[in-house]
């Protein structure tokens, strides 16, 4: 479903992402650790389009098609999603109406009819519900004095309510506490299908407790230096990237 | 920032296609020769079949004007206007006494009207709401004027008033902006054509929106309309006035004057979404956009309100102002100005607190895009007797790109120790993160831009009444929208 090959790619003039070979079929969750500053949101940045994020090399291919000929909406239009690690305040947007004009244009670039207020609400309270929210959310502006927390739960919404065909999350659990972190979790699962795949950017290994990863892959400094089954975040928890780094 | 450059690209590429209002009617008009002398004053109100004092004093007037010198401390630039070279009346030719009823009215005017967006005709009519159409110099139908009659309000063109209603038109004519009061208001009151009047009578709460829209359509002809609104002791009103005019090369001026007075705890609530042409993508043509807009609040806890949308003319000159007189009376003033390409805009308010106890509150937005150049102008004056007199003043701008500018010029004079004046202002720029975060959940970047903006706007466009607030809401999105699709 999405296929990365040699990818290089340049933030200001230095090189962060320094050849990244990953393929993730439909229906797998794959799972991404490393040290920090080691390029994982840059990939993320990377596959949905971000200006400044500079591809040198490589090619990543998306339902078979050239992902990186397209622009950032096209990229979401396709399927694409980044849940942020640092989700961006909209002052003055109320989330609803953000989140229905989203919602709207991709449903237009897909040629499906668009849903009506009334229509959005039904679907959005349930959406918010499941995720443990409250409405009073949908009328705050998009993220604006939100908690940590709330944020990374509004992301989760967002995903809920696009159902993209490909979802990245990035650090979603960062600043979760146990409760919040279960219900994301099962939002996460509840999205989980044959036809869906999953990118999940993280350091801990609690997450991936709650959202069994098919793979586990470590970047290093740009590179993917190891890959194996969940075992290996267990691994990693216990013996750090010291090892990785030494050897790399 | 490349993603901002793209999004300055797509602004700065606002072509002629994005002013949808740039038509023009094929009609039969009515134009007096150019110039402006005496004898065209005379003749203005002749053709208007006025009352001798309305003559006389719209000769003070003109006198006024000419012993007086455009006003050059506004932070805008354009070249000298001729005054000579313009026409002063030019009206669709009609019937001596104008049209009695719809049914008289040109249909190309209706036809005029509806490619705007404003149905005149009884099936068609917005509903809650009257409107007062006035294509160039004169009103060409009112709605709803029985039905508003039923409850003793008046709301009419200003000519109909001057000959149904003379008494109310004598009596507060000028009262508020005085014949001489600057160069562009003496202007207008030695050659304004129409507009609009109303009257709230004491206690009434108007039942529905008022509102009149200004259609400029002729060659070099100046507009200059009047509008006159009284509401007596504890009514409400709320009005609104929209502007649209055909895209042509040449400059056109537009000076109108707004009265309004709030009599005992009366409030009238002022909206306006200004869209005349904005001129081209390089600057050229556009209309001269200067006006003068003051509310007297005479009674004690009277109120008004001016809420502002502008996003036309190549120039705004304008400053929509309050004179706090009676006790714990209130003024506001909302504003988003936005400019783009080559327009500048010069637009504040003036607060001057008379009375013990009045309260006032500015909200100002403006954004820039391309080289548009906004300047946000506003006075807080207190007065001695202004015993405990507030003021809270917001004055936020918005950049898109670095070609453009925004200013702040606020002026504060208080001379009461009691007074309590809050000024904060703040300049952003529209971020990168802001346009990728929206772009990466589906939104185009124009999209994405129209929806920052409008959020940058939030304040000032909930102040607008709910039939319009959506219109503004598209019109802010439209006017920094670029070509490409
Ligand atoms: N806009 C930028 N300007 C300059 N350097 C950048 C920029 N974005 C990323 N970098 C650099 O690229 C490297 C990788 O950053 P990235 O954010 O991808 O790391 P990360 O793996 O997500 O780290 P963390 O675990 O802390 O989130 C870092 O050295 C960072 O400083
Ligand atoms: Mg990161």
């Amino acid at each position: 479903m999405l296929k990365i090959e040699g990818l290089r790619a340049a933030v200001e003039g230095k090189e962060v992402l320094k050849g990244i070979d990953l393929e993730v079929p439909a229906g797998e969750v794959h799972a991404i650790m490393g040290p920090n500053g080691s390029g994982k949101s840059t990939l993320g940045y990377v596959l949905s389009g971000r200006e400044g994020y500079e591809v040198t090399d490589g090619t990543v291919t998306f339902r078979g098609e050239d992902l990186l000929a397209k622009e950032p909406e096209e990229r979401a239009i396709a399927g694409l999603f980044l849940a942020f690690q640092y989700p961006v305040e909209l002052p003055g947007v109320g989330n609803a109406n953000f989140l229905r004009q989203a919602l709207n244009s991709i449903r237009r670039a897909r040629g499906e009819s668009e849903l009506d207020a009334m229509q959005f609400l039904k679907l959005v309270r349930g959406k918010v519900k499941a995720l443990g929210m409250s409405d009073e959310m949908l009328k705050r502006y998009v993220n604006v004095g939100f908690s940590g927390g709330e944020k990374k739960r509004n992301e989760i919404l967002q995903m809920a309510v696009l159902e993209p065909a490909f979802c990245i999350l990035d650090e979603t659990d960062s600043g979760l506490d146990i409760d919040a972190l279960r219900i994301v979790a099962d939002g996460v699962n509840a999205l989980r299908s044959p036809e869906r795949g999953m990118l999940v950017i993280t350091h801990y290994q609690r997450l991936l407790e709650y959202i069994v990863p098919d793979r586990v892959h470590v970047l290093l400094d740009g590179r993917i230096v190891r890959s194996g089954g969940p075992d290996l975040a267990l691994e990693l928890e216990e013996k750090g990237y010291g090892e990785l780094q030494a050897a790399a | 920032m490349p993603a901002v450059a793209e999004t300055l690209e797509t602004v700065r590429d606002v072509t002629q296609g994005t002013y949808k209002w740039g038509f023009e009617t094929e009609i039969e008009q009515e134009v007096i020769p150019k110039g402006l002398d005496e004898d065209v004053v005379r003749l203005i109100s002749a053709k208007k079949q006025e009352p001798e004092w309305l003559l006389e004093w719209r000769l003070k007037a003109f006198r006024a004007w000419q012993s007086m010198t455009e006003p050059t401390w506004a932070a805008v630039k354009y070249p000298p206007i001729d005054y000579q070279d313009a026409h002063y009346y030019a009206a669709p030719k009609a019937k001596a006494d104008g049209p009695k009823s719809l049914e008289e009215v040109d249909p190309e005017l209706l036809r005029t009207y509806e490619k705007l967006g404003i149905p005149l005709k009884e099936q068609e009519r917005l509903a809650g709401v009257a409107v007062d159409a006035v294509f160039d110099s004169v009103s060409v139908a009112t709605t709803f004027k029985d039905k508003l009659a039923e409850v003793g309000v008046i709301f009419c063109s200003f000519s109909e008033a001057v000959r149904e209603h003379p008494e109310l038109v004598k009596r507060w004519l000028g009262t508020v902006v005085p014949y001489g009061d600057n160069f562009f208001a003496a202007l207008n009151s030695a050659v304004f054509s129409d507009g609009s009047f109303v009257y709230i009578p004491k206690g009434v709460r108007c039942p529905m929106e008022l509102s009149t829209y200004f259609r400029i359509n002729a060659k070099n002809t100046g507009q200059f309309e009047r509008t006159l609104i009284v509401a007596e002791e504890g009514s409400y009103v709320s009005y609104l006035e929209g502007c649209t005019a055909p895209m042509r090369d040449e400059n056109q001026l537009h000076a109108a004057v707004v009265e309004l007075i709030a009599l005992d705890e009366a409030t009238i609530k002022y909206s306006t979404v200004q869209n005349w042409y904005p001129g081209d993508a390089e600057g050229k043509g556009g209309i001269y956009n200067f006006v003068t807009k003051r509310g007297a609040c005479r009674g004690r806890k009277s109120k008004i309100s001016w809420t502002q949308v502008e996003t036309g003319s190549a120039i705004t000159w304008k400053y929509p102002s309050c004179i706090l007189q009676g006790e714990g009376s209130v003024g506001e003033f909302y504003s988003v100005a936005i400019t783009n390409n080559f327009q500048q805009a010069d637009t504040g308010t003036k607060m001057i607190h008379l009375g013990p106890n009045t309260r006032s509150t500015i909200v100002s937005k403006g954004i820039s895009a391309g080289h548009g150049q906004n300047t946000y102008r506003g006075l807080v004056r207190i007065m001695p007797r202004a015993k405990n007199a507030r003021n809270f003043t917001q004055c936020d701008s918005l950049l898109i790109g670095d070609q453009c500018g925004a200013h702040t010029v606020p002026y504060i004079e208080s001379r009461n120790p009691t007074a309590k004046v809050e000024h904060e202002a703040t300049t952003s720029r529209i971020a990168e993160d802001q346009l990728f975060y929206c772009r990466s959940r589906g939104l185009t970047e124009e999209e994405a831009v129209g929806l920052i903006v409008n959020g940058f706007a939030r304040e000032v466009l909930k102040e607008l009444p709910m039939e319009f607030a959506v219109e503004a809401q598209k019109l802010l999105a439209i006017s920094l929208e670029g070509s490409v699709g």
